[in-house]
């Protein structure tokens, strides 16, 4: 043993480490991301991986759409010939802030035992995740058309529509390639991302932020699949406003109308071209409406009326021109059924917006 | 500690080396890690709400370890020149670091901004005058070491429970003129004063009994403050830790072969499998989580692991430091999982501190028994001793019933492991004549022990009994868990 023999050990450990760096650069590049434990030796996740918290929810926040549809439910059912398969997208009110699995929209239509007329059994999987975006839904229900679906129940709110906030979420900002391809191939009105795609970025150091991520993804999936937990509940919380401010400015947007392009309805139709022949029923979420101070000015937090009122008669207006499946669920839930936001329902409300979609007859 | 703060450390253990390399330097090494291991204590301190406490704590520890030295060493055997220079320097770091208090507003080498440097130089005089006339007492009464024993005692019991650490903080808070009602148990951390204390009475007690050689200031501080082992071990004796530190330093390419190992199995051991591990180990509040009793199991497993793989991999990484400065630290765990007997398995488990107590609790005792109680039978005697070392052991890791219960639970399953053997001594005997018989009852034997241990970490990772039995009954299909 002499220094040379120490210096030799650190030098082939480095060019170890070199080669094997260019060497995931050059075969692997974020092929890997398939890779997963869930629906093999761990339980599939009932919803997409999201959390702040880890310790707690058992769960975390990662921007590999394709290792979060790895670790879900969808991803290890086979589709059997009598299932009539629905996948719900949408955002965290789907997603089921505060609420167990089985009580969000999914969970309870799923619950519902629902049959289609040819006798096929109505199974619902959950891919909402908690941003308002449009973009990441068509980001999420590109991926989903892998699965199968026959039929996608596709939630949405004014705020996932206003254009200027399309692209400002992490998941949609650390997906630039998949997004501009959507611009790209829909031809939408957004401007592209800049992409990175350097080599050094896909080397192992330049991924290793998402190598650790999917890593910790498997990992956490031995508690989800020992607790079936996956988010972190808080005994307590701030409930939704319900006194509100005198102020009607949404943005920059001032009344009495919505500039015009600025709602993202071609977002929207992008989804429909993205399902193709696979029936989509777009459905205008229910928010809280605030009988609290000031609500003659604004519905809650979230939309001054003068804006929301435009934005239903938009919606309203582009789903006959289109020819879209819409509900107009806006003032189904009653506001006690809110939690922490004016779009976060409790159990009790998830379950009577489940039931007015149910009944809408839209659902075969 | 964080990686970062490890990389810290293999930063200054390298750096001392290196400077060895020089003929000329070495003899700096001792005074570089005394001054390192100053520096190091202050800025691993964790922030503290009480104002100053962050600062005064690390300062109370140095201070503590010259008090130490003070009554253990001897008159006669001191060199004052030698002395004095050490002082100097302590002296001189201690004010540097106060001094950094005017390079930043939030803290350089400590948690948070340093006290005003003319307090700290205050002290400093103070704290000189005090230990320059203790150091004229010729020679401390054998009442007074055992005095400062019980202090520390004291002090360890005051940290360990709740309410008079929630009392002390309420008290410092009030010479703060901080608010008494938000005085809370956590304010007071005071870091590395559990291994301080086992060093400090180990001392003591072998200048009681005349065992401890004479060590300088210097050595003796170097000893108590080694930055290395300063935060989780292991516990070294310091006669056999001035040895290494009386050789000189002179770098040998195995030097860093057998740090660079240690430090990279240690790193491997603590951030790659104890921090996964740690994820899904049993917790207080995965604990009834659940649901069913194969990912209870599951989540014990966890821990047992994790808790070895972390605490080992920090004894790695100690030894690994102390090889790159010369300092060949002992081991502290020997495959402990791996052993057929409870006997063993202690005999391979945090062993610096189990000879500790073994040299300061458990014989002493026994001896105590063995003359002063006659009565008591022998298996009366082993069980009371067993049972009281376990759970002292268990004790110092907290004072909560559930640590006193993990004690317990080992106290009892050593005074079995004892019985068992007596009775079966004659057919053990026979037993490695037959191999196929041996490989079996050694196998069972290391399944039964590991189980054992890892069922007594359902006491050690959880807060109440409550839990814990609920956690039990979980485990065996007992009890519905929610």
């Amino acid at each position: 043993m002499n220094y040379r023999f120490i210096r030799n050990v650190i030098l082939k450990g480095l060019l170890l480490f070199l080669v094997i760096n260019f060497a995931w650069a050059l075969f692997e590049g974020t092929n890997s991301s398939h890779f997963s434990l869930y629906n093999g030796l761990l339980k599939g996740r009932e919803r997409l991986p999201y959390g702040d918290n880890p310790a707690e929810s058992y769960n975390l926040s990662l921007y590999d759409i394709d290792a979060m549809l790895a670790s879900h439910r969808l991803n290890g059912t086979p589709k059997r010939a009598d299932e009539y398969r629905v996948i719900v997208l949408g955002d965290s009110s789907t997603w089921g802030t505060l609420l167990r699995p089985e009580e969000t929209l999914a969970g309870l239509l799923d619950a519902a035992g629902m049959q289609t007329d040819d006798g096929r059994q109505l199974r619902f999987y959950n891919l909402g995740y908690p941003t308002l975006s449009l973009v990441k839904d068509l980001m999420i229900l590109e991926e989903a058309m892998r699965y199968a679906p026959d039929l996608i129940l596709w939630p949405v709110t004014l705020e996932s529509f206003p254009r200027q906030n399309q692209l400002e979420s992490p998941i949609v900002a650390n997906n630039s390639a998949r997004v501009n391809a959507l611009i790209s191939n829909y031809s939408l009105n957004l401007t592209p991302l800049e992409e990175n795609t350097s080599f050094w970025q896909r080397t192992l150091i330049g991924q290793r932020r998402a190598l650790a991520d999917r890593l910790r993804l498997q990992i956490y999936g031995v508690m989800w699949s020992a607790t079936g937990i996956d988010q972190a509940y808080p005994a307590d919380y701030t409930p939704a406003q319900r006194d509100l401010e005198n102020n009607e400015d949404y943005y920059e947007w001032a009344p009495p109308e919505i500039p015009e392009n600025g709602l993202a309805f071609d977002l929207v139709s992008a989804g429909m071209r993205i399902a193709g022949e696979v029936p989509v029923i777009l459905v205008n979420e229910p928010m809280l409406v605030s009988e609290g101070e000031n609500s003659n000015i604004r519905y809650n937090y979230y939309y001054p009326r003068w804006v929301y009122d435009e934005y239903r008669q938009a919606f309203n207006t582009a789903c006959s021109t289109n020819g879209w499946t819409c509900l107009d669920l806006w003032d189904a839930v009653p506001q006690e059924h809110f939690t922490n936001t004016a779009i976060h329902r409790d159990a009790y409300g998830e379950a009577l917006f489940a039931q007015r979609i149910t009944e809408s007859g839209l659902i075969p | 500690m964080s990686l970062a703060s490890i990389l810290v450390l293999i930063g200054i253990s390298l750096g001392i080396h290196i400077l060895c390399l020089f003929p000329g330097a070495r003899r700096f090494r001792n005074p570089l890690l005394l001054i390192a291991s100053i520096i190091v204590i202050f800025w691993l301190q964790p922030a503290l709400p009480i104002r100053g406490l962050d600062f005064w704590l690390p300062v109370a520890t140095v201070f503590t370890a010259v008090l130490g030295w003070i009554l253990t060493s001897k008159a006669e055997e001191r060199e004052p020149a030698r002395t004095r220079v050490t002082a100097a320097l302590i002296a001189a770091t201690l004010l540097g670091i106060a001094l950094t208090r005017y390079i930043s507003n939030t803290g350089i080498l400590t948690p948070s901004r340093p006290p005003q440097t003319y307090i700290v130089a205050l002290v400093l005089l103070i704290s000189a005058g005090i230990f320059f006339a203790l150091s004229r007492v010729k020679k401390p009464a054998r009442a007074l070491l055992s005095a400062a024993i019980v202090g520390l005692i004291l002090i360890f019991l005051a940290l360990k429970m709740p309410p008079l650490t929630g009392l002390a903080s309420s008290v410092l808070r009030g010479l703060t003129g901080q608010s008494r009602e938000l005085a809370a148990a956590f304010d007071i951390r005071w870091l590395g004063f559990s291994y301080i204390a086992f060093r400090l009475i180990h001392t003591l007690r072998d200048r009681q009994s005349g065992h401890l050689p004479p060590m300088s200031l210097e050595e003796y501080l170097v000893y108590m403050l080694f930055f290395p082992a300063f935060n989780a071990g292991p516990i070294d004796r310091a006669e056999r830790f001035i040895k290494w530190l009386r050789l000189p330093l002179t770098p040998e390419p195995h030097h860093l072969e057998e740090g660079g190992k240690r430090l990279l199995l240690g790193l491997f051991k603590k951030f790659v499998i104890a921090d996964t591990l740690a994820i899904i180990a049993l917790n207080s509040t995965s604990a009834l989580q659940a649901q069913g009793s194969g990912w209870s199991w599951l989540m014990l497993y966890a821990y047992g692991f994790q808790i070895f793989f972390d605490f080992s991999g920090y004894t790695d990484i100690a030894i690994g430091l102390g090889a790159l400065v010369g300092i060949r630290l002992p081991e502290n765990f020997n495959q402990p999982y791996l052993k057929p007997s409870l006997t063993r398995f202690w005999d391979n488990w945090h062993i610096t501190l189990t000879q500790w107590f073994r040299a300061y609790f458990f014989n002493p005792l026994t001896r105590f028994l063995r003359t002063k109680a006659r009565w008591m039978p022998a298996w009366l005697v082993i069980l009371v001793t067993q049972l009281t070392t376990m759970v002292m052991i268990g004790l110092w890791h907290g004072v909560t019933w559930n640590f006193v219960l993990w004690g317990a639970w080992h106290g009892i399953g050593l005074f079995i492991n004892n019985r068992w053997s007596s009775a079966t001594r004659g057919f053990a005997a026979q037993v490695p004549e037959r191999p196929a018989l041996n490989g079996l009852t050694n196998t069972l034997s290391i399944l039964l022990t590991f189980h054992y241990v890892t069922l007594g970490w359902v006491w050690f990772a959880l807060p109440d009994v409550a839990t814990s039995t609920q956690v039990f009954a979980g485990l065996f299909g007992l009890g519905a868990l929610p």
